[in-house]
């Protein structure tokens, strides 16, 4: 009886496809999650797979801890949307360079009735005013990623601020753009979102789309391949066939071509 | 198994027991020899009776006095030369030939020899046709049985039984005492208590009397149920000393103040 | 909102039409959670019957810490194996970040001290029984292990069921060692919490139900195997 059991379990463990075997051919890539989320990578991926036969795993985190995780030498590539943090990180000898790969931009959501009336906001420092005026309701990611540090980038031009307020209409919760996006749309409260993020967030309930436009609301992806002399196990040589991909006609095409509901997420920079 | 390796006899001077402050055995001064022999320990709940088979058995330490095993101290090294059945059978959750082979694996004897030895006793306590059976679904009495033949698997020296018959019915307490008169014939040292009185007699060669933790008498069986010299051994024979209790309406020793105990 | 029986459609017609993906994901899951199963179960095992038998020294010092690693917070697991594995770590030639590997790493350190310490106290209960009459027949301490664990095998399956559960619904650590990877590290619990941070809670819930409905599994078939076994077996 025992021994049957045994039997079924062992099969059940051993002779099905094993990932645990690994395969051999592949990159790792430390990216963000609004990147992920968006489904960029479901797109992209498969085509420059199919081309060059490499595998793409993508580690999605926040901003801060891919970054950290390609410091550790845990990536081959980073993918992430911090100007600063990225040259930053090739400076240090961690990355051979940036390549500026393409854009979106961040929007503020919030809910259809728009309480603080941003809608006719002529830009983002007059919106995020309305908004502290009003005392609206707004969700803060107050995590490590690049929509957070925009979004401090953004209330300090304004010259505001919200920490003060911490914990009453000003929520930091520490958490991924999913999360913040569902916070918000459970409580009908403000936040800052990167476009694709929301394009492809499928629990709206009563958010919408308030405000966009602006240089300031410009969100730019930088791709890293890291340096072998500094990591010396980095898959270099396949890392930087990636990155050649992305930036070549073929990637950027691939890029502009995913869109939602027929609206395109990414804008491609070199092509 | 080191066939000449002996455990009797078994040798107690002054041996006892305690627990925390109290004495709870005391001075017990008795040799348990070679002999094709049936000891019966007779005596009262609490008498010590379990105490003083345990002590023999190696399973409790002494306190007090000395005890040796054919002269030597450690029972421990010869394990197989003696046996002990329970009050409860304690079997493991296997079949009863499973169980038997357990205790047999834990001597010297091949594979073969082994099988023929758990064929045997299956025949002498009656349990063949049980043989793959789930030890736990037998009878209560059935399980006595295969205790008791497990007991005997390795042929023990001595056999040291503790009440076994007493959550028996008489026709299964009958089967084992048939079982214990057979390999007593065989030449076994068995020490047996009870505090069931017909059975004593029915099988005692000799009797030793236990009242609070001390041996008030030790003489063969049919002296001792003619003729008991001690109060306690006749107020017991009566059927009046059940239990020992401190100044009861049972107890000889009413109004005496006790220091132990 | 989120329509409850919308999402219950919707596991069933997964189930029921085979999804490719959700085989896929179910699959891994069991694999990499019976794997660590089985690894802790060997560890922990022995540990539970060794801490309930033997008298050694700090023996209960040992019982206590079983106990306490049971409430070891699973995030904090999942980042002290990162740090081991990590290339900058001390274990990180071995390249094991990111994979299924790591995973059962995770999940054998966090269900071991609960199978250690539910073993631990079933046969603890056992050995009052057993103590006396193994001393008697003479039972060799190397033997004694083994048989009180035979012996036991019944209420070790409760044990075992219950680093299984753990396992099954671990997903903070497995998703730090694990890092959720597409068709290589994606498991039920991380695609769960992956399709809520994506807002699809209807295909959340409906991952939810299906991993209830294979707990609900395991546990019905262990208790019937449980259940004759003892009635043939006995008490």
């Amino acid at each position: 009886m025992i021994s049957e059991l045994l039997k079924f379990v062992l099969f059940l463990v051993f002779l099905l496809p094993s990932p645990l075997i690994a395969g051999a051919k592949f990159i790792t890539v430390a990216s963000t999650t609004s990147t992920q989320n968006s489904g960029l990578f479901d797109a992209i991926l498969p085509i420059f797979s199919r081309h060059t036969g490499i595998e793409v795993r993508v580690i999605a985190v926040g901003t801060g801890a891919a970054i950290r995780l390609a410091r550790n030498g845990d990536a081959d590539v980073l993918l992430v949307h911090h100007k600063a943090s990225e040259e930053k990180f090739v400076a240090d000898g961690h990355g051979l360079y940036r390549l500026p790969l393409m854009y979106n931009d961040f929007v503020l959501i919030g809910p259809k009735s728009d309480p603080a009336e941003i809608r006719k906001s002529p830009n983002v420092s007059n919106a995020l005013t309305r908004i502290m005026t009003r005392k609206a309701l707004f969700v803060s990611r107050a995590d490590d990623s690049g929509t957070y540090k925009r979004e401090v980038e953004l209330w300090r031009a304004a010259q505001l601020f919200p920490k003060r307020h911490s914990g009453t209409w000003y929520r930091e919760i520490g958490a991924g753009m999913g999360a913040a996006l569902n916070m918000a749309a459970a409580q009908n409260a403000y936040l800052l979102c990167d476009r694709s993020t929301w394009l492809s967030y499928a629990n709206r309930q009563s958010l919408a789309l308030l405000f966009v436009g602006g240089e300031s609301l410009r969100n730019v992806y930088g791709v890293i391949p890291l340096a072998k002399s500094r990591h010396p196990h980095v898959k270099q040589a396949m890392a930087e066939e990636f990155v050649k991909w992305l930036g070549s006609t073929t990637g950027q095409a691939a890029i502009a071509a995913y869109r939602i509901d027929g609206e395109q997420l990414f804008f491609p920079l070199i092509h | 198994m080191n066939a000449s390796a002996s455990i009797l006899p078994i040798r107690l001077d002054k041996a006892g027991i305690r627990s925390g402050n109290k004495r709870i055995l005391k001075e017990i001064t008795l040799s348990i020899d070679k002999a094709a022999k049936l000891t019966i320990l007779l005596g009262p709940n609490g008498a010590g009776k379990s105490l003083l088979l345990r002590l023999c058995h190696g399973l409790i330490a002494h306190d007090d006095g000395h005890i040796t095993w054919n002269g030597g101290g450690d029972p421990g090294l010869n394990r197989q030369r003696q046996a002990m059945v329970f009050q409860r059978p304690i079997l493991l959750r296997r079949s009863v030939q499973a169980n038997l082979d357990f205790a047999l694996s834990l001597g010297d004897l091949s594979k073969a020899s082994r099988r023929d030895r758990n064929a045997e006793i299956l025949e002498m306590t009656g349990l063949t046709r049980f043989a793959a059976r789930p030890a736990r679904q037998l009878s209560f009495g059935e399980q006595q049985r295969l205790a008791l033949g497990r007991a005997l698997a390795l042929k023990p020296q001595l056999l040291l039984l503790d009440e076994p018959c007493a959550s028996l019915d008489p026709a299964a307490s009958f089967l084992v005492e048939n079982l214990l008169q057979q390999v007593v014939g065989e030449g076994m040292r068995v020490v047996m208590a009870t505090h069931d009185l017909s059975q004593a007699r029915r099988l005692a060669d000799d009797v030793i009397f236990m009242y609070r933790g001390r041996i008030k008498e030790h003489r063969p069986a049919k002296d001792f149920f003619e003729a008991p010299e001690n109060d306690l051994s006749q107020a017991f024979l009566r059927g009046e000393l059940l239990w020992w209790r401190r100044r009861s309406i049972f107890s000889p020793d009413q109004g005496k103040p006790d220091d132990d105990f | 909102m989120i329509d409850i029986w919308r999402a219950l459609e919707r596991a069933l017609d997964m189930i029921i039409s085979f999804d490719a993906a959700l085989v896929e994901i179910v699959l891994r899951s069991l694999q990499i959670n019976l794997f660590a199963l089985s690894i802790a179960a060997l560890i922990g095992l022995p540990l539970g019957a060794a801490t309930a038998l033997y008298r050694f020294p700090l023996r209960k010092v040992l019982a206590v810490l079983l106990s306490a690693m049971m409430g070891l917070p699973p995030v904090v697991v999942g980042l002290l194996v990162y740090l081991l594995l990590s290339r900058s770590g001390p274990l990180g030639v071995f390249g094991l970040l990111f994979t299924p590997t790591a995973m059962i790493i995770a999940q054998v350190i966090l269900i071991t001290p609960i199978i250690a310490a539910i073993s631990r106290q079933a046969l603890d209960l056992m050995w009052r029984d057993y103590e006396e009459q193994f001393q008697s027949l003479g039972v060799p301490p190397s033997r004694r292990l083994l048989a009180l664990i035979w012996d036991g095998r019944f209420s070790l399956l409760t044990a075992l069921l219950a680093g299984f559960g753990r396992a099954s619904a671990e997903v903070g650590a497995v998703m730090i060692v694990g890092g959720n990877i597409d068709h290589v590290s994606r498991v039920m619990t991380t695609s769960i919490a992956l399709e809520i941070s994506r807002g699809d809670l209807s295909l959340a819930l409906a991952l939810g139900f299906v991993l209830l409905a294979l707990s609900l599994a395991v546990n019905g078939a262990s208790f019937v195997i449980r259940d004759t076994a003892e009635r043939r077996y006995g008490q």
